[in-house]
């Protein structure tokens, strides 16, 4: 018996001779190539943004999602790659993006209105080629409808970006690409921080009775990574030392607004 | 010095050959004039074979079931014509137009670059081809020689230098045009080919037949010479193509186009270029005027417009005809003419080809003639003004951006990154959602929107902007970053706002949420 499977064996790895190196035995597994996301303690979590694999980033609104792309896009366009983002419900900020450093010029933006056309178009993008990164946000979309994408199309869209350096990168409200994903990142939203919180009553200089919002932080969480790096400990995060897969992070205000003079605040005609 | 002269026999059935190749192999009779008196004007030879003469009038041709009868284009052999113009430009830079179907090149200083006379003609005859012509080239020192002989003779002649009269001492009299009174006498003197009339004395020639005669006894003995008058090249890049019948399917429709993006791709590389743009326009059916007045559809015919114009512009220039052709029925697919196609109209303009080279430490970026069939897909999908790049306006007018074209841009070395640390971004509600907001103290505490009604936690503002008073969209509003909370029985929700008040029109809207 042992005889004839080693003959049937041979057999086959000679009539695939040429064409497979190794037709029984799967080809070696190497970790995917990372690259930062722009944010530190994150990519120190997750060890960067896998090339050629899908990347989910979820979480329930204001959790950072779109700050963590934004973070992304600059950091990539500032390395010269050409970028794109499928926008499912045309909500993406130039202006903000922009000003967080955002090339928009090597950005190629594509303003959906379903999520028919965001697959459609990510799936041709995806076939053209030569994109540093393919973003896709989904942020908007209803949950009930992301959640009825068959996940042959996740699939697909893994294969299509395998071996390839594209990051395929996809923002929504829930994990919905479960193991095609090579990182999944669930982020949800703290306390917001506020300044000027003392200041309660209006005054001639400064009319508004109303603080300032300097930003909030947000925690996020790796459910999955095929490029995490082991053993990791994160001394600087002494807030949450029972979990290396938990980290909390700040996203601040650009500076422009939280550094708005007191001088250039309108004062009340009243 | 030397000369080459290509003549295109049977150039009127070439030039319909030219645009339909299946034609070739069948029997073909092309004929004109008004009708009904249409008469055959050109015919291939495996109509002659079948009977079919030149003269002949169309109600006999139809006897004939299995000859194909075509209308004689003059735009079409025009454009046989520039194209041949162009198979000799792409050899030589001096070019005489001899006539619609015979071009004269000047061959001096072409050998270095091309080799002997022979690979010469062999090159020129490659070239043609290409451009679907069969054509008759022969190579001489003189060039009246080299004209006669290239009307003479089947394929490549070269004619020694000084073996002139050797040559054409076998061809007739009439192959030297000489006018019908003139060729009237020769016939009645027996003078039938060009040595009979080289070995005439020219002095009793010029008595007897004039000038013109003593031109015609210089053509025969191969001695005639006269410079050649060189017309420029040009850059316009022109094909055209008039269908029997109107064709109202875009499958068909891009058959054809490929057809003529093909001849122009041969046409512009040839001459070593790249088309840069794209014009075609096609010229409509018009309604028959007594349909328009029962039916619907024949009333929308009407008012659609009888030519349909349609402008591909490309980021980097091509000579890539299957990709041209992608581009254009992508963009038929999703704006198409309005009525049927009679005519179709392409004008390239030519550009430089690409000769840049990307960096060893460059980050790959997509190709751009990849790129442009992969953005009119899209465009195909969302709708055209939804692809591109956002470009910011010069303005403080909230979300106030166009989008343009996206190019792939010139590849530069990685600059440093953004600071380290995430900023906070922001969603855009398009369009704004109307809000209901109850101020307290001139704060806003109190937001209702989409059928959600929230209490202000903390709200930072007002940031007040305005703009553009001097025109019908001045805009002037206070914006509030708010922090509302949404209770329900089950859970409580807390969100980041941005509400701003529009003072010009005193509502209320949401503009966005910080995500």
């Amino acid at each position: 018996m042992h005889s004839k499977s080693a003959a049937l064996r041979l057999y086959v790895e000679s009539a695939l001779a040429g064409r497979m190196a190794s037709p029984f035995c799967p080809p070696p597994s190497e970790p995917p190539r990372t690259v930062p996301a722009g944010i530190p303690v994150l990519d120190a979590v997750t060890g960067g943004l896998p090339r050629g694999g899908l990347t989910e980033i979820y979480g329930p609104s204001f959790s950072g999602k779109t700050s963590f792309l934004q973070s992304a896009l600059a950091t990539r366009t500032a390395s010269s790659e050409v970028c794109a983002l499928i926008d499912a419900h045309d909500s993406f900020d130039p202006a903000g993006a922009e000003s967080a450093g955002v090339a928009l010029r090597q950005l190629l933006w594509i303003r959906c209105k379903t999520l028919d056309h965001a697959f459609r178009s990510v799936d041709v993008l995806l076939h053209g080629g030569g994109f540093g990164m393919v973003a896709m946000d989904l942020s908007d979309a209803p949950a009930r409808l992301v959640r009825q994408i068959p996940l042959n199309i996740w699939f697909r869209l893994r294969r299509t970006v395998e071996n390839t350096s594209t990051i395929l990168l996809v923002l929504s409200q829930e994990s919905n690409a479960k193991t095609c994903a090579s990182l999944v990142l669930r982020l949800e939203k703290e306390a917001a921080a506020w300044s000027l919180e003392e200041r309660s009553l209006p005054s001639p200089a400064l009319h508004t009775p109303a603080c300032l919002l300097d930003g909030w932080a947000s925690t996020g969480e790796v459910i999955r990574s095929r490029a995490r790096p082991k053993n990791l400990h994160f001394l600087s995060h002494p807030a949450i030392p029972e979990s290396k897969d938990l980290v909390r992070f700040d996203l601040r205000m650009k500076e422009a607004r939280s550094l708005f003079s007191e001088e250039e605040r309108i004062t009340d005609p009243g | 010095m030397s000369f080459a002269a290509i003549f295109v026999p049977n150039f009127t059935f070439q030039a319909i050959a030219r645009g339909e190749p299946e034609l070739r192999i069948e029997p073909v009779a092309v004929i004109e004039g008004q009708p009904p008196t249409y008469r055959v004007a050109a015919l291939n030879r495996l109509a002659e074979k079948l009977g079919v003469t030149v003269g002949m009038t169309k109600a006999n041709v139809e006897q004939f079931p299995q000859v194909q009868i075509r209308n004689r284009s003059k735009t079409q052999e025009e454009m046989g014509h520039q194209a041949l113009l162009d198979a000799a430009w792409s050899i030589s830079s001096r070019v005489e137009d001899a006539g619609r179907d015979t071009l004269l090149l000047d061959l001096s200083g072409l050998s270095r670059l091309f080799g002997g006379q022979e690979q010469i003609a062999h090159r020129i005859l490659c070239r043609t081809s290409e451009l679907g012509m069969d054509v008759h080239i022969a190579v001489s020192a003189n060039v009246e020689t080299a004209r006669i002989v290239a009307r003479a003779l089947f394929g490549i002649t070269v004619v020694p230098d000084g073996r002139e009269a050797r040559f054409l001492e076998s061809l007739p009299v009439a192959m030297l045009s000489p006018s019908p009174q003139l060729a009237e006498i020769f016939e009645r003197w027996g003078v039938s080919t060009c040595k009979s009339l080289a070995s005439l004395p020219v002095l009793d020639l010029s008595e007897r037949a004039g000038q013109e005669g003593v031109h015609l006894h210089a053509l025969a003995g191969g001695r005639a010479t006269r410079p050649l008058l060189i017309v420029q090249p040009t850059d316009c890049f022109e094909e055209c193509f008039e269908l029997e019948d109107a064709v109202d399917n875009l499958e068909p429709l891009s058959f054809l186009l490929g057809r003529l993006l093909q001849q122009v791709c041969v046409r512009i590389s040839a001459r070593g270029l790249a088309i840069g743009a794209i014009h075609v326009t096609f010229e409509l059916q018009t309604a028959f005027e007594s349909t328009v007045l029962f039916s619907p559809d024949a009333i929308s015919a009407r008012k659609s417009p009888r030519t349909f114009s349609c402008t591909l512009q490309l980021p980097v220039p091509s000579q890539d005809s299957t990709l041209l052709l992608k581009l254009l029925r992508l963009r038929l697919q999703a704006k198409p003419p309005g009525a049927p196609v009679r005519k179709i109209h392409l004008l390239a303009e030519p550009g430089r080809s690409r000769a840049t080279q990307s960096g060893l430490f460059v980050p790959a970026s997509p190709d751009p003639q990849k790129l442009e069939l992969t953005l009119a897909r899209i465009a195909t999908v969302v709708g055209e003004g939804n692809v591109g790049s956002p470009y910011l306006l010069d303005t403080h007018r909230p979300d106030a951006f166009h989008m343009q074209k996206f190019f792939v841009p010139p590849a530069t070395p990685p600059h440093r990154g953004p600071r380290s640390g995430a900023q906070t971004a922001f969603r855009v509600f398009r369009p704004a959602l109307p809000a209901w907001v109850q101020l307290q103290k001139k704060v806003p505490a109190r937001v209702a929107f989409q059928g959600m009604l929230g209490t202000v936690i903390r709200a930072s503002g007002p940031w007040r902007s305005s703009g553009d008073w001097w025109e019908d969209q001045s805009w002037q509003e206070d914006a509030w970053d708010v922090e509302i909370q949404f209770t329900s029985e089950s859970r409580t929700v807390e969100g980041l706002y941005r509400v701003s008040f529009d003072l010009r029109f005193e509502k209320w809207w949401v503009r966005g949420v910080y995500d």
